[in-house]
């Protein structure tokens, strides 16, 4: 598939609307459903929507093996309130992939709006556990080899090749923790020293717990739409430049798992080297991981890299991805930065990537 | 009031069908079974253990079958100490990325040692086999090390 870059010809979009839940360890008898509606709830009144008849498309993600039941992605359309019918599809997937979907729905012609959202309640579950049964399903998922050990292996190889250091891993904690203090949505936030973490015993060595992203409840949406449609609502917007993806292999191995082609041939298709990045909001589950997407992304000193805390404050699964790119967007149209990148990833360690550009209208 | 008279019927949630590994993995398997491990060769000639169906990087189905070593050497692991009720392995013990003897591309599975001590990259393992074994990944029970007597 070519990239969907700078297709300004045809139909430049425009995110229009975002919003995310709080990141809960827990969010208790809370069900699916009731975790989206308040988002859906919250991105109509931003853009002045009533209900989902006024979009042309809807589009969501989420896991069916975290719910434990096949098709229980279908109750989530019960927070639209698709009577009369609406135009709806679904991936099991982050709902990044839904944006990107929608955005291939608009650019054919056959939608000017679409809403999208992605949820997940992680925490009934033992998600790494949930997370090996998407792995190779004679030689990998009957071992429950999980999603913890499996970047932990990863980590390891990156620091037997010295090209990071246990410090370098605690200092992008360090950061997420310190960025999360000023995200109301953040589940992890704090003033923690390099020094302080590295005190801290080893979970599955050689990652320490805090490498890990948490287990959180919750869900994000977010409106889209052609720039004449942003305009007629008369809401502040920013472009979606471009927006790519690739995926690797399904043998761990055979990759070279401190690295992320994948997410460099996504972000040359996706138009990323084309200006400066004032910010870029990274889907790191592990510490590590987000030193290999920066510097797949050749993210310099000019960067503001997860200025939210990341997903290492708060992972909503199946939603994070669509929250990076919500977060950039935020940050576009309150004027704090004029372009950015977001990364979405899917699979075990960073086996899959998308990475999107959000500029200044 | 009468007693209720409670109905109750076993179920069990499964699968009724069963499905063909095919000739490149379901040959893996039984190789398994008689205590052998097989690869396969890659287009640019790499053996991979277990063996994959099509290339990664031409998608040229693949069918030249390489027998390998049952010793290797550890390219990456990690230590588990406090096991998932899931995992293989119920004792504290390492996942890793073994290169058998013969392969090029490592496989993962999971290593039993007495100590998160006595495991270091490049460290040599050797499998240990199930008391039976059925043609399947956990044929392998586990790898252990290959030069400590435990």
């Amino acid at each position: 598939m070519s990239g969907l870059k700078a297709m300004s010809a045809q139909r430049d979009i425009a995110i229009v609307a975002f919003h995310q839940s709080d990141c809960q360890a827990s969010a208790g008898a809370t069900n699916e459903v009731e975790l989206i509606m308040p988002e859906i709830r919250a991105v109509m009144d931003q853009v002045g929507l009533h209900n989902a008849q006024d979009v042309d498309f809807v589009c969501s993600g989420s896991c069916d093996y975290l719910q434990g039941a096949a098709f229980a992605f279908v109750a989530g359309v019960d927070a639209l309130g698709a009577v009369p019918p609406i135009r709806e599809s679904h991936v099991e997937m982050d709902a990044a992939w839904a944006l990107y979907e929608s955005v291939l729905k608009i650019r054919m012609g056959h939608a000017d709006s679409a809403l999208i959202y992605g949820f997940a309640k992680s925490s009934p579950g033992e998600l790494p556990i949930v997370l090996s049964q998407q792995l190779d399903p004679y030689y990998l998922a009957p071992l429950w080899v999980d999603t913890v050990s499996l970047a932990a292996m990863q980590a390891r190889l990156m620091l037997d090749a010295g090209k990071i250091t246990e410090a370098d891993m605690a200092a992008v904690v360090s950061r997420s923790r310190r960025n999360a203090m000023n995200n109301p949505h953040a589940q992890l936030a704090g003033d923690l020293s390099v020094e302080a973490l590295l005190q801290e015993a080893p979970f599955v060595s050689p990652l320490r717990r805090h490498d890990c992203s948490p287990v959180s409840d919750g869900a994000s949406a977010m409106i889209i739409a052609t720039v004449e449609q942003a305009e007629a609502w008369g809401k502040p917007y920013a472009i979606l430049r471009g927006i790519d993806h690739r995926i690797e292999s399904h043998n761990l191995c055979t990759r070279d798992l401190t690295d992320s082609p994948s997410t460099r041939r996504a972000a040359e298709a996706a138009g990323v080297a084309d200006g400066a990045i004032d910010v870029a909001e990274l889907y790191a589950p592990f510490s590590h991981q987000e030193i290999i997407l920066s510097r797949a992304l050749g993210l310099g000193e000019g960067t503001r890299v997860n200025p939210s805390g990341g997903v290492l404050a708060g992972n909503l699964m199946m939603a994070s991805g669509l929250s990076r790119v919500g977060e950039v967007f935020q940050r576009i149209v309150s004027g704090e930065a004029r372009r950015g990148v977001a990364h979405a990833t899917s699979g075990p360690c960073l086996q899959h990537n998308l990475v999107a550009v959000v500029e200044a209208a | 009031m009468s007693p209720t008279e409670v109905l109750s019927e076993a179920f069990e949630l499964g699968f009724t069908y069963t499905r063909s590994t095919g000739p490149v993995v379901g040959r893996f398997l039984t190789g398994l079974r008689d205590r052998r491990i097989e690869g396969v060769r890659a287009s640019d000639g790499r053996v991979i253990v277990p063996p994959m169906e099509y290339d990664s990087d031409t998608a040229a189905a693949l069918d030249d079958f390489v027998e390998v070593g049952q010793q290797g050497e550890i390219v990456s692991w990690c230590w588990v100490s406090e096991p998932r009720r899931a995992h293989p392995l119920q004792q504290p013990f390492a996942w890793a990325m073994i290169k058998l003897d013969g392969a090029d591309v490592a496989m993962i599975h999971c290593v039993s040692a007495a100590s998160e001590s006595q495991l270091a990259t490049g460290a040599r393992v050797k499998v240990r086999w199930a008391e039976e074994t059925r043609g399947h990944i956990k044929d392998i029970a586990c790898f252990e090390l290959a030069e400590v007597t435990q």
